[in-house]
């Protein structure tokens, strides 16, 4: 241990800078990348219930009858939802595609869905369709768009049912 | 003789080494990890305040009201604020890392200290979210970027019915998530950051919350110099429609959020899930045994509190007498709490050799060790003395956690391990020099840095006669020398030991020859 102050002083300076150089090195930097140069990304984000895995059933006068007096409701309805099916095209090709069962103890919640793709820039035709009841092999819900993406352009696609399909931002 | 300390302790300890050279031990900053923190908090809450008076909390507003901040403040004063904002929250998770490591290092975490390790793991987590709630109320693509990394995590824990991720969508972002993160960074994070760490100090006493003042200023005017040089900038306002490339990370808060472009969200989770229970139960890997804790004898104890007031665990407390005496205490230890350092029998004023004792009793103390009790090292001290031949003869007193003292060993040098010096009564070392001795020698921790706290401090204010017990002042103090040093330090601790030797007057002792094996490697 030195007992000469200035020398003191100066050990304390540059102990001071260097944590000051490790402040300045890690508080900003090094700079990290998100996304590739000449790339663009298309988000499919919604909310979704899945049609229920069939349909209603009226109950028979013996199948009530066999139920508890507070259960007799005239109606069978399942609570499980179907599974969603999307599938994203570009140009024609398809780029992604996720199948989402419906979350919860009995299957009957609906599903949220957030899927980044990465997609090269410049002109495309994005079809999006999907297909949520168990019972049928059709894609009910189908759209298509023309866009010009731009460097780190974000396309989002959202759902709505009110207006019967995916909605293009 | 002692083993030698792990690579990790001796890598410590070299570092505190260099930094005792150049700050000294009382500026020391490793020494005072704890209080930095505190004072890099303070220039944050400061600095927050001021910025917080012109921070316009919106969504649509608020880059522009910090751009006007930072630009727009005469002399700077606004950047300044912003830069110390930031440097000083990056500075304390630097000192919160640093405070990890030295109680891991030194073994620090484990027996009674579980408790400030297992509480202060959570706390460091609670640091790292009100960083990155900062960093998010800005509305800046970093900001971005880190409101969709955190979505992201969020979303897969099933307590949420809805995306959090769609809220940061063209169209979906209002002024209703703001208010809450403005509330969470500026009340509910730091109301209980301030909760965490009470429960953190909770078991400790004298807890020293204020930075000795040349090294706060150090730190001040360097962080002041950094924010100058480089003043902290926003990164572009947010603009939802695209996504943020290049981004200038906060590596100090932010560095989980890189982990999800190559990770899934519940990978990420698994990660920090599994680092933080790992190092929950650090001190239950293996667990330590602290050795039986103190008991007390009422018969000789008057419920002075002396004892209470050193112990530096907090488990000792006062209570109304329970056995009829005319005192009005009685101290009680909280056997989960004690450390078992036996730095409460340095402390009671019952506890020396010089009391009188009936033929075949032992002598007793207030407070004791059941481990090495006040008789026991007493006759050791005897035994010792007793074997002491030729000229200058020194008892050396040591602490298991300090430098070996058994290298001192020669013909007339004697020692003696305690579990602490601070267990030592000062009047041990009067006894001693009544006794044969010519010079005590009291070799602790390194100075400033007690494994048990206060050890070695307390002990050098009651032989200076400054605490109680102290030594009589009538004893001479220039046949006492204290050392403090760990197992780094031989060589400085031998020329000290050297030196006092030769001050009594005599010849130097000729160290043994395991001694001699054991200095040559420092």
């Amino acid at each position: 241990m030195t007992n000469n102050p200035a020398v003191r002083y100066l050990l304390q300076a540059v102990n001071l800078f260097l944590f000051m150089a490790l402040i300045a090195a890690f508080s900003s930097g090094p700079t990290v990348r998100q996304l590739e140069e000449g790339m663009a990304v298309v988000t499919l984000a919604f909310g979704h219930a899945g049609q229920p895995v069939r349909a209603c059933h009226k109950r028979t006068p013996e199948e009530l009858a066999a139920l508890a007096p507070n259960m007799r409701a005239p109606m069978d309805c399942p609570r499980e939802r179907s599974t969603l099916r999307v599938e994203l095209f570009m140009d024609g090709k398809l780029i992604h595609d996720l199948t989402a069962p419906p979350p919860g103890a009995f299957k009957d919640q609906g599903v949220d869905i957030y899927e980044n793709v990465t997609v090269p820039i410049g002109r495309h035709t994005f079809t999006v369709r999907m297909k949520d009841n168990d019972q049928s092999e059709d894609f009910i819900y189908s759209n298509d768009y023309s866009v010009n993406l731009a460097a780190a352009q974000l396309l989002f696609i959202d759902f709505s049912q009110q207006e019967n399909g995916f909605i293009f931002n | 003789m002692k083993a030698k300390s792990n690579p990790i302790k001796r890598g410590y300890l070299y570092l505190e080494e260099w930094f005792n050279a150049s700050f000294g031990e009382a500026w020391n900053p490793l020494y005072h990890l704890g209080p930095l923190t505190f004072f890099f908090f303070w220039i944050a809450l400061v600095s927050g305040l001021y910025l917080y008076i012109f921070f316009n909390t919106t969504v649509d507003n608020a880059h522009a009201s910090l751009e006007a901040i930072v630009h727009g403040h005469v002399l700077g004063i606004g950047s300044l604020m912003r830069s110390l904002h930031r440097y000083a929250s990056d500075a304390a998770i630097c000192t919160i890392i640093l405070h990890i490591f030295r109680e891991f290092s030194q073994d620090r975490y484990r027996g009674t200290r579980w408790y400030s390790w297992f509480t202060g793991i959570p706390t460091l987590w609670m640091v790292v979210l009100l960083g990155i709630t900062g960093y998010w109320m800005v509305w800046d693509e970093l900001a971005l970027y880190v409101s969709m990394g955190a979505s992201h995590l969020l979303d897969v824990i099933p307590i949420f019915s809805d995306s959090m991720a769609r809220n940061f969508l063209p169209g979906n972002l209002s002024d209703r998530f703001s208010t809450l993160l403005a509330f969470l960074h500026l009340l509910g994070q730091p109301m209980i950051l301030i909760f965490m760490l009470w429960f953190h100090v909770k078991r400790l006493t004298h807890v020293e919350i204020s930075a000795p003042r040349g090294l706060a200023v150090g730190c001040f005017i360097a962080l002041t110099a950094l924010s100058i040089y480089k003043p902290a900038l926003s990164h572009a306002p947010v603009n939802l429609s695209k996504i943020p490339t290049e981004l200038q990370l906060d590596w100090f808060y932010l560095n989980i959020f890189p982990l999800l472009q190559y990770w899934s969200p519940g990978e990420v989770w698994l990660l920090v899930a599994g680092v933080t229970t790992f190092m929950l139960f650090m001190p239950w890997l293996p667990k330590k045994d602290e050795g039986i804790p103190a008991v007390v004898n009422l018969e000789h104890c008057n419920g002075c509190g002396q004892c209470a007031v050193d112990c530096p665990f907090d488990a000792i407390s006062l209570q109304h007498r329970t056995d009829g005496a005319k005192w009005e205490s009685e101290v009680v230890v909280h056997p989960e709490l004690c450390a078992a350092c036996g730095i409460c029998t340095g402390s009671c004023p019952s506890s020396t050799p010089f009391r009188k004792v009936k033929d075949g009793e032992n002598l007793k103390t207030g407070i004791d060790m059941p481990g090495l009790t006040l008789d026991k090292f007493k006759q050791q001290t005897d035994e010792v003395l007793a074997k002491l031949t030729g000229e200058n003869k020194i008892m050396a007193f040591g602490c298991t956690h300090g430098y070996d003292i058994g290298t001192f060993s020669a013909p007339n040098v004697g020692t003696l391990d305690l579990f602490c010096t601070g267990m030592m009564p000062a009047s041990l070392a009067e006894y001693a020099l009544k006794n044969g001795a010519d010079g005590v020698v009291i070799s602790g921790c390194r100075h400033g840095d007690c494994y048990y706290r206060f050890g070695n401090h307390w002990m050098d204010l009651r032989v200076h006669g400054k605490r109680k017990p102290a030594l009589r002042a009538k004893v001479d103090r220039e046949r006492i020398k204290i050392l403090g040093g760990a197992d780094v330090d031989g060589k400085k601790l031998h020329k000290q030991f050297s030196a006092f030797h030769d001050s009594l007057g005599q010849k130097t002792a000729t160290p043994s020859a395991a001694a001699t094996r054991e200095v040559s490697h420092d």
